[in-house]
């Protein structure tokens, strides 16, 4: 079987397309390449799908937690607390009792004249339930980051807000959360790069693998467990995460300097994500 | 445990409840949470001294070490830490039994690698194959350190790196101006000074590292989350304690546990902040308690 054959077979082998079966022998390097990098696109879509959701929650939750009302930080801080202070695989195994204990036939939910069936079948699958577990871990994650953004807005701003007249939604939309944005962004971009990293623990999270479509980590110990070696399988894993980490800090350091593009820039001095160590939650 | 626990089967309620949780299993369970504590206990200073021994490394004049420190750094910034525990634990395993192959059979004819298998001499077997099963664990168990020590060692690295940056500069000038070398210069200066700089950092490195140990479970070893899946599974009659499937309240309270061990740390963090903050001419860093 040649490279191409490979690729036209096993490209998309995570999404369900392509041959039914993993390969059985050869085990030559295009095939870990191409079955791996066919994984890394539900890393990719866990990414996307849990920053993109997390941070509107996050957003939400930062402004919960430094309300005044007792009645609305209290919730957002035990949520966060709850999940930046338990291990995301314990969250992972949590979440899937949770889940599997929704009745299999469905939820029935009378609505007066007509019922609504709620089809509860497609949320044990990883696609869905891992995917809601990332998303509300990094949304507690992203909330603590946007706090400490939301309590260094300058106060000048906010009293500058004041004096145009800006109050409520407004002063929220147009002064504090662009600054909140700005002064958050190294930070965020820590966030996503471990959010990405972290996507790698559903392969362990319990959520079984439907009809063996895995993740990277998934067809890289299939590799790792087929061959006994492991010095192939998972480097190549590891070239594919430096690949996809290069790229978000290249993305999101695009959106940064357009955040910042207001300001005087020192290009010496960049403004660059600081390692904040927090690559496993 | 009691003397009632002898027939299971006819015991109810209360006394069914604490037979069942005082069985031979859970206390291996109840021990499990020891292994993390020791796991947590020898990985914190180890990971540290790899950290500052990476740290050193990334400063070295010499560009080979400057280079070798660097990459370490660099590495956990890119790749997942769950590849480096798949990876390690293996790689280390072969690795070792590989350098005892060459020292121990050298007239071993064929080759390690046949195909896809990795047979090294019965000699060179790390532990040998008739140890004892509580070898076997303590050698899994020190595989598992080494790899956490060796992933947290490159963020303590990096950590320390940024706190060495931190002294002020004007401190070593003063030292390099009384005549101390390098060396003096880093044992009196430098080092004893960057730790509290470190300390945000070193903390929150802690709190991930608390984080991190139900990895243990990937490793291999049988620490607390095997036995609450073990424990929690559905028990048939064929058992002496059958029950439904409880691993919910079995991971629910792993989940307590860590709630507890996260809160606790930041207590006794904060307060160790604030004593070594004492008469500190250091604004409290906002940003690095993330």
């Amino acid at each position: 079987m040649s490279c191409l054959d490979t690729i036209h077979s096993y490209a998309f082998r995570s999404l369900g397309y392509g041959e039914r079966l993993l390969p059985r022998e050869g085990f030559d390097l295009c095939q870990h390449v191409t079955l791996i990098g066919s994984g890394l696109i539900l890393n990719v879509y866990f990414a996307i799908v849990a920053l993109a959701a997390g941070f509107i929650l996050a957003t939400a939750l930062a402004v919960g937690k430094t309300s005044r009302h007792a009645l609305i930080r209290k919730p957002c801080e035990w949520f966060i607390f709850l999940f930046r202070g338990s291990p995301l695989f314990i969250q992972f195994f949590v979440a899937y009792q949770l889940l599997v204990m929704l009745p299999r036939a469905g939820i029935t939910v009378p609505l007066g004249l007509f019922e609504l069936t709620l089809n509860t079948n497609w949320i044990t699958r990883a696609w869905a339930g891992a995917a809601i577990v990332l998303f509300l871990n990094t949304s507690a994650y992203t909330a603590e980051i946007f706090v400490g953004a939301l309590r260094t807005v300058p106060r000048g701003d906010m009293e500058a807000a004041a004096a145009y007249g800006f109050t409520g939604w407004r002063r929220f939309r147009r002064i504090q959360w662009p600054t909140m944005m700005r002064l958050a962004w190294p930070a965020y971009t820590n966030e996503a790069i471990f959010l990405l990293h972290a996507t790698t623990l559903v392969f362990f999270s319990g959520f079984p693998a439907f009809q063996q479509r895995g993740d990277a980590l998934y067809y890289a110990s299939y590799f790792a467990g087929k061959t006994f070696n492991p010095f192939i399988a998972y480097p190549i894993v590891a070239v594919y995460f430096i690949i996809l980490t290069l790229f978000i800090t290249w993305v999101f350091g695009l959106v940064g300097r357009y955040l910042n593009r207001h300001l005087p820039t020192n290009e010496r001095q960049r403004r660059r994500p600081r390692l904040l160590p927090q690559i496993i939650r | 445990m009691f003397a009632y626990c002898a027939d299971p089967k006819s015991l109810e309620g209360l006394q069914w409840l604490s037979c069942y949780l005082t069985s031979g299993s859970h206390m291996s369970f109840y021990a499990s949470f020891l292994t993390v504590l020791v796991l947590l206990a020898v990985t914190a200073p180890v990971a540290l001294a790899f950290g500052y021994a990476g740290a050193m490394a990334g400063r070295s004049g010499a560009a080979p070490l400057r280079w070798l420190g660097k990459g370490y750094m660099a590495m956990v910034r890119g790749i997942p830490d769950v590849v480096f525990f798949l990876f390690f634990v293996v790689a280390l395993d072969q690795g070792l039994e590989y350098v005892l192959h060459f020292a121990r059979c050298s007239d071993w004819a064929e080759p390690v690698r046949q195909g896809l298998e990795f047979r090294v001499c019965p000699a060179a077997k790390i532990p040998p194959n008739n140890a004892p099963q509580v070898v076997h664990q303590i050698y899994g168990f020190a595989l598992a350190v080494l790899t956490f020590a060796i992933v947290f060692g490159a963020f303590a690295a990096n950590v320390l790196t940024g706190a060495m940056k931190a002294v002020p500069r004007a401190q070593l000038e003063t030292a390099e101006s009384y005549g101390m070398n390098n060396r003096q210069i880093n044992r009196r200066i430098l080092v004893p000074q960057m730790w509290i700089y470190a300390l945000p950092g070193l903390s929150n490195l802690w709190m991930i590292l608390i984080k991190a140990t139900p990895l243990l479970f990937i490793l291999g070893v049988q620490d607390i989350v095997y036995w609450a899946q073990q424990l929690g599974s559905m028990k048939t009659q064929a058992y002496s304690y059958p029950h439904p499937d409880w691993r919910l309240g079995y991971f629910l309270s792993l989940l307590v546990f860590y709630l507890c061990m996260t809160k606790a740390s930041e207590l006794v963090l904060d307060r160790i902040t604030a004593r070594l903050s004492r008469g500190q001419a250091i604004v409290k860093q906002s940003g690095a308690s993330a």
